[in-house]
C-alpha cells in the first residue's frame, strides 16, 4: 500500500498528461462524432518532434509548439483522406496512423528510442521532478501535477471559448447533424478538417509532454493510446454525467477521467501486484465495464434513462 | 426567382434498377410565387427539391436562383439563397444544441463564420421576439436543448430558422407529413403566416390534396419525372379534389389514381 501511495503523485502526473490527449480525442469522438484512429500515430509524432528538437538545442516551448503543429498536420492528412478522397473516417485514420510509423521513425533519425535528459535540455515536466520536489530540492510549482494541471485549465478555457464562437458552434452542429449544418450553409467537410487538426494537435502536445516526463521517446509509444483516451472519456462521462452539464465541466471530467484511469492502473500494478503484461486486457475490460454501466443503470431506473436520451 | 431548365436525374444508370427521377424537367417561379407540388410516390418531387437544394448534382440542365447559376455550387454554398424544412423533424435542427444556438446558426446562413461569439445578447432578445410569434411558449425555453422538443415544435422552429435570414427561395419537403393532423394544421398555418409576412418564393411538397389546393397561388402535379399538371390563379382556387384526381388519371394515363393520393 505504501508503494501505491508513493507512486500516486507520478500516476496523477501521467494521468493529467493523458488528460490532454483525451481532450483532443473528445473533439473528434464526442463533438464531431468521428472515429479517428490517427492518434496512435500522432501521439508519437508529437513526442518525436519535441524530443528531436530539444536534443538539438531548441527551447522546450518552441519544441512543444512545433510538435503540436506537426500533430495538426497528421490530422490534416486524415481529413484529406476522409473529406476529399471520401474514405470512411475510421479507415482514413488507420491509414495515416500506419504510414506515420515510417515518418516517426524518420523523424527520430531511424532510432526506435531517443533519450532526452530533463535537466540538461530544460524539460517542462519530468518524473525526476516529482522526487526533487518531494525532497525539497525544487520549488513546488515545478511539480508536474502543478504544471500540467495549469496547462489543462488553460486548454479547457481556450476550448470552451472556441466552441462558443461562430466557427466553433458550426463545428458542433456538423457533429450533431450534418444535414442541418449544410442546410444552414456550413461547410461540413472543412469543419471536419479543422476538428481533426485541433484534435491531433492536442494529442501530439500530450505526446511531447509524455516524452519529456519519461525522459525518452519510443516508436511504439502510441500503440493503444486511443484506448487510454477513450477510457478517460468514458470514465469521466460515467462519473460526472449527472453532475456536469456545462461544456467546460464536461471537458474537466475528461481530464479527471484520465487521472482516475492512471490511478486505477497504478493500484492494480502496485497493490494487486498483477503482471504488467495483463494491463491491456485489464484496460479493455475496464472500458467495457464503464461502457456497460449506463445501459445497466437504464434497465433498473427506466425513467432516468429516458431523461438521459433526451438530454 | 427560381429557374429550372431541362434538368435530368437518373439513379442507377445502366442497371436493371435504372430510374429516371427527373426527365427533362423545366419550371420557373416568379418572385412571391407559392407553389404546391403533388404527385405519387416516385414521381420525382423530392428529387426535384434535392436537385434545387444541391443535396445531389443533376446529370443535365441548369438551375438558376435569382439569376445566379447554382447548378455546380455545393449544397452548403447554395444554402445562402435557400431556406429548407425537411419531412423528418429530426433533420432540420441540431438536437444536442440549445434553441437559441440553433437560431444563431441559422442567422449566420451564407455568412463567413468567424471567431466572434456564436451568439450575442442583442440576438437573444431578437430570437425571443421571433419565437414568441410561433405561440408555442418556446421563447421561455431559449436554452433548452432542441432534442427535448416535440416534432411539431421542431418543425415550427426549423421553419422560423429557415426564414430568420430571408431566403430567396423556401423549400418545404412534406414538412407536415410526420406530424399528427392537429399539429400539421398548426404548422401549416404558421407556414402561411410566415410566407405571407416575408413575401417568400416558396415550393411546398405535400401529400394532402386539400392542402395543395388551399395553400399557395399555383399547383403543379408530377408524374414519372415530368410536370403533368400546372394550374394557377382562379383556376387553382376553384379546383376540387375530385377534379384533381381526374386530372391525375388523365395525365398519368391510368384509370386508378395513386393510392397515396386517394388516401388524402
Amino acid at each position: 500500500m505504501t508503494g501505491f501511495l508513493n507512486a500516486l503523485p507520478g500516476a496523477i502526473s501521467q494521468g493529467l498528461i493523458w488528460g490532454i490527449m483525451a481532450l483532443g480525442l473528445y473533439i473528434t469522438f464526442k463533438v464531431l462524432e468521428l472515429s479517428d484512429l490517427t492518434v496512435d500515430g500522432s501521439l508519437c509524432t508529437g513526442g518525436a518532434v519535441c524530443v528531436m528538437m530539444m536534443v538539438n538545442g531548441a527551447n522546450v516551448w518552441l519544441a512543444m509548439l512545433v510538435a503540436t503543429l506537426a500533430g495538426a498536420a497528421t490530422g490534416a492528412v486524415t481529413g484529406f483522406f476522409h473529406t476529399k478522397c471520401k474514405i470512411p473516417a475510421i479507415l482514413s485514420g488507420i491509414l495515416t496512423q500506419f504510414g506515420l510509423w515510417s515518418v516517426n521513425l524518420a523523424i527520430m533519425d531511424m532510432n526506435p528510442t531517443v533519450r532526452v535528459d530533463a535537466e540538461k535540455f530544460g524539460a517542462l515536466v519530468s518524473s525526476n521532478f516529482v522526487n526533487e520536489v518531494k525532497k525539497g530540492r525544487m520549488a513546488f510549482y515545478k511539480h508536474p501535477i502543478f504544471v500540467v494541471a495549469l496547462l489543462i485549465i488553460a486548454l479547457i478555457a481556450v476550448m470552451y471559448w472556441f466552441f462558443g464562437t461562430e466557427k466553433g458552434a458550426s463545428i458542433r452542429a456538423t457533429g450533431t447533424n450534418a444535414h442541418m449544418a449544410r442546410a444552414q450553409g456550413i461547410n461540413t467537410d472543412a469543419n471536419k478538417m479543422v476538428g481533426l487538426m485541433l484534435s491531433n494537435g492536442l494529442v501530439a502536445l500530450a505526446g511531447a509532454l509524455l516524452c519529456q516526463y519519461n525522459g525518452f521517446t519510443e516508436i511504439a509509444m502510441g500503440r493503444g493510446a486511443i484506448v487510454i483516451g477513450l477510457a478517460a472519456i468514458v470514465i469521466g462521462d460515467v462519473l460526472f454525467a449527472k453532475l456536469f452539464r456545462n461544456f467546460a465541466l464536461k471537458l474537466a471530467a475528461v481530464a479527471i477521467g484520465a487521472v482516475v484511469y492512471q490511478v486505477v492502473v497504478q493500484f492494480v500494478v502496485s497493490v494487486l501486484d498483477i503482471n504488467t503484461n495483463y494491463m491491456k486486457l485489464f484496460t479493455a475490460l475496464i472500458i467495457a465495464v464503464f461502457l456497460t454501466i449506463p445501459n445497466f443503470q437504464g434497465k433498473i431506473f427506466k425513467k432516468s434513462r429516458k431523461e438521459r436520451s433526451h438530454a | 426567382m427560381l429557374k429550372v431548365q431541362n434538368i435530368r436525374k437518373v439513379f442507377n444508370e445502366g442497371t436493371v434498377n435504372e430510374k429516371i427521377a427527373l426527365d427533362n424537367l423545366s419550371l420557373e417561379l416568379k418572385p412571391g410565387d407559392f407553389v404546391t407540388v403533388i404527385g405519387g410516390n416516385g414521381a420525382g418531387k423530392s428529387t426535384l427539391m434535392n436537385a434545387v437544394s444541391g443535396a445531389y448534382p443533376v446529370d443535365e440542365g441548369k438551375i438558376l436562383i435569382d439569376g445566379v447559376d447554382v447548378t455546380h455550387l455545393p449544397e452548403y454554398k447554395r444554402a445562402k439563397y435557400i431556406g429548407r424544412v425537411f419531412q423528418d423533424p429530426m433533420m432540420g435542427t441540431a438536437a444536442t444544441m440549445q434553441i437559441e444556438e440553433n437560431m444563431a446558426l441559422a442567422a449566420r446562413r451564407g455568412k463567413f463564420r468567424s471567431l466572434l461569439p456564436g451568439i450575442t445578447k442583442k440576438e437573444r432578445a431578437y430570437y425571443k421576439e421571433q419565437l414568441a410569434t410561433l405561440e408555442l411558449g418556446l421563447e421561455n425555453r431559449m436554452t433548452a436543448k432542441v432534442g427535448l422538443l416535440s416534432g411539431g415544435q421542431r418543425q415550427a422552429l426549423t421553419l422560423l430558422m429557415a426564414v430568420l435570414k430571408k431566403p430567396k427561395l423556401l423549400l418545404l419537403d412534406e414538412h407536415t407529413a410526420a406530424l399528427d393532423p392537429k399539429t400539421a394544421a398548426k404548422v401549416l398555418e404558421t407556414t402561411q403566416k410566415i410566407v405571407e409576412k416575408n413575401n417568400l418564393t416558396t415550393l411546398m411538397i405535400t401529400h394532402n390534396m386539400k392542402d395543395a389546393i388551399a395553400f399557395g397561388n399555383r399547383l403543379i402535379m408530377m408524374n414519372n419525372g415530368h410536370i403533368v399538371v400546372d394550374v394557377s390563379g382562379d383556376e387553382k382556387k376553384n379546383l376540387t379534389v375530385k377534379q384533381l384526381l381526374d386530372m391525375f388519371s388523365a395525365a398519368s394515363g391510368s384509370d386508378e389514381a395513386d393510392d397515396k393520393l386517394l388516401l388524402s
